[in-house]
């Protein structure tokens, strides 16, 4: 397997004494779309902040491609869309390139490419107040991807959004990812999100977190919204939300 | 229709009737008892003065305005130099930040007639005297503001490698802003109220007279409506100062797209 990042026998301890994670093992291969669910406040953000190196584990270990990762190598997306409000779109989604210091010819292709993609490309000169929440969102997922990163991070990023926003920014998403292969690690509590989305569905246990079941989903991708409705999605949600009840995640969110 | 829209809005009322029903007060007050226009003048005499006396006045509130912007100035550039200073080396805030609070704890009365020992040109002392009351507004505003910036926004700029600098210019900088400004408005009214404070310890104002020093004058002089009629002068440049930095910072915020959101 060409693995991009693994994560072996990780254990996080917060100066405050809060043990986040214990023994937690995640491998990810090159191009894989992951899940990662779990209920509230099992570890799945302190997991994230590790991959993403932006926090070193108390103990085990975090192999990569290159440590530290080059900047620029990771995308993150926030549970918020966490965008400078002095800034326009534009501006926003061009940040990650100013602060690397790129050329400006480049940061202009990349932007201007970008903001095509994700169907932002009317309206770079709004700023993020005169923007619907789906559209920060989408603005969001844009500056993640900007520096072409090899490997996306997503925390619930799209949990404040209503169902409708969700699906559409869902499909955006996987077909962005079709079309780079970048590798996803997608945090959710949405068992339903999870299974549309994922190849693979990890499902992390309560706090101390790691990772206590693995759930394959072999559907070919574009998935669409006939999949959503299929008797073989519903199966593979009752696998998960089983998997979940196992785990002794009692409050396990649909 | 007017009058209804009017009493819809009962602030503008009172904001009109008070002043109103206070001045009128004081005016009949004053013409009922008898008391002599020097020892309580009513706001008519006040009025009369003011207009006879504007020829003084003005030339006055300009030296005096003159030393407030100079200050505003000299403490805007001092407080945010310093705040940026201190929020980039722990160090320096070790070192600084006791200092600048010495300075803003004891009262300009005291420390204004030890800038005129040694500040030869009294214009340089006046506006390092109203700067020093000035500043320190300023400097705490900006402090905070520079303190402002989210954790998801550091992470975000964590992940980039953001240096120092790019933090500070490009995150907390603009996060900083609003309280800036807000500093910045409260700053300009201290700097007039320091001005006039240092002129009345100068007792003049090198070649040109003040504000304070008319104030001064007129009460060797027993003209009392004159005091009056500058102090009204003083208090209504204090108003359009204070809304013509609440107009600069709102624009600021509008261009910036750091206004609150309306209605919350």
């Amino acid at each position: 397997m060409n693995t991009v990042l693994a994560l072996e026998g990780v254990r996080h301890v917060y100066p405050n004494g809060l043990h986040a994670l214990d023994g937690l093992d995640l491998a990810l291969a090159e191009g894989s779309f992951t899940a990662l669910l779990g209920p509230s406040g099992c570890g799945k953000t302190t997991t994230l902040h590790i991959a993403a190196g932006l926090l070193a584990p108390t103990a085990g270990r975090v192999r990569r491609r290159e440590d530290p990762p080059p900047p620029g190598s990771v995308g993150f997306v926030f549970q918020e869309p966490v965008l400078l409000p002095w800034l326009d779109v534009w501006h926003n989604v061009a940040l990650p390139l100013r602060l690397l210091r790129r050329p400006r010819a480049e940061i202009d292709g990349r932007v201007a490419a970008l903001l095509r993609t994700v169907g932002l490309a009317a309206l770079p000169r709004l700023h993020p107040d005169e923007l619907s929440g789906g559209m920060r969102m989408r603005v969001a997922v844009a500056r993640a991807l900007v520096t072409d990163p090899r490997l996306v991070l997503m925390d619930e990023p799209f949990a404040a959004l209503d169902e409708l926003a969700r699906f559409r920014l869902d499909d955006e998403l996987q077909r962005l990812w079709l079309a780079r292969r970048f590798t996803v690690l997608f945090v959710t509590h949405s068992v339903y999100e999870s299974v549309y989305l994922a190849q693979r569905v990890l499902v992390m246990g309560p706090r101390p977190g790691r990772i206590v079941a693995e759930i394959p989903v072999h559907e070919p991708h574009p998935r669409d919204a006939a999949f959503r409705t299929s008797a073989r999605f519903a199966e593979l949600c009752r696998t998960v939300l089983a998997a979940l009840a196992r785990s002794g995640a009692t409050e396990a969110a649909a | 229709m007017r009058r209804i829209g009017v009493l819809r809005r009962p602030g503008l009322v009172l904001r009109l009737a008070v002043p109103l029903l206070l001045g009128g007060g004081w005016e009949l007050a004053v013409r009922l008892s008898g008391v002599p226009h020097w020892i309580l003048p009513g706001p008519l005499a006040v009025g009369r003065a003011l207009v006879e006396g504007l020829p003084v006045l003005l030339p006055a509130l300009a030296v005096t305005l003159a030393v407030t912007l100079g200050a505003l100035v000299v403490a805007a550039a001092g407080g945010i130099l310093l705040a940026l200073a201190i929020a980039l080396s722990p160090l320096l805030e070790a070192a600084l930040l006791p200092l600048a609070v010495t300075l803003q704890v004891i009262p300009l009365v005291a420390v204004a007639p030890v800038i005129l020992l040694y500040v030869e040109r009294v214009e340089t002392a006046l506006v390092l005297c109203a700067a020093l009351v000035a500043f320190f507004p300023v400097l705490a505003g900006t402090l905070s503001g520079l303190e402002r910036a989210g954790t998801a926004e550091r992470r975000l700029f964590a992940l980039y490698h953001a240096s120092r600098w790019q933090e500070l210019v490009h995150l907390r900088l603009p996060t900083a802003l609003p309280h800036l400004l807000a500093g910045l408005r409260v700053g300009g009214t201290l700097a007039l109220v320091g001005a006039v404070v240092a002129e009345f310890a100068a007792g003049h104002a090198g070649s040109r007279a003040g504000l304070a020093f008319r104030i001064l004058e007129a009460g060797w002089r027993l003209d009392i409506p004159r005091m009056y009629a500058a102090l009204v002068l003083l208090a209504a440049s204090g108003l359009v100062l204070h809304a013509l930095l609440r107009g600069i910072e709102r624009a600021v915020l509008r261009r910036f797209h750091l206004a609150p959101r309306e209605g919350s």
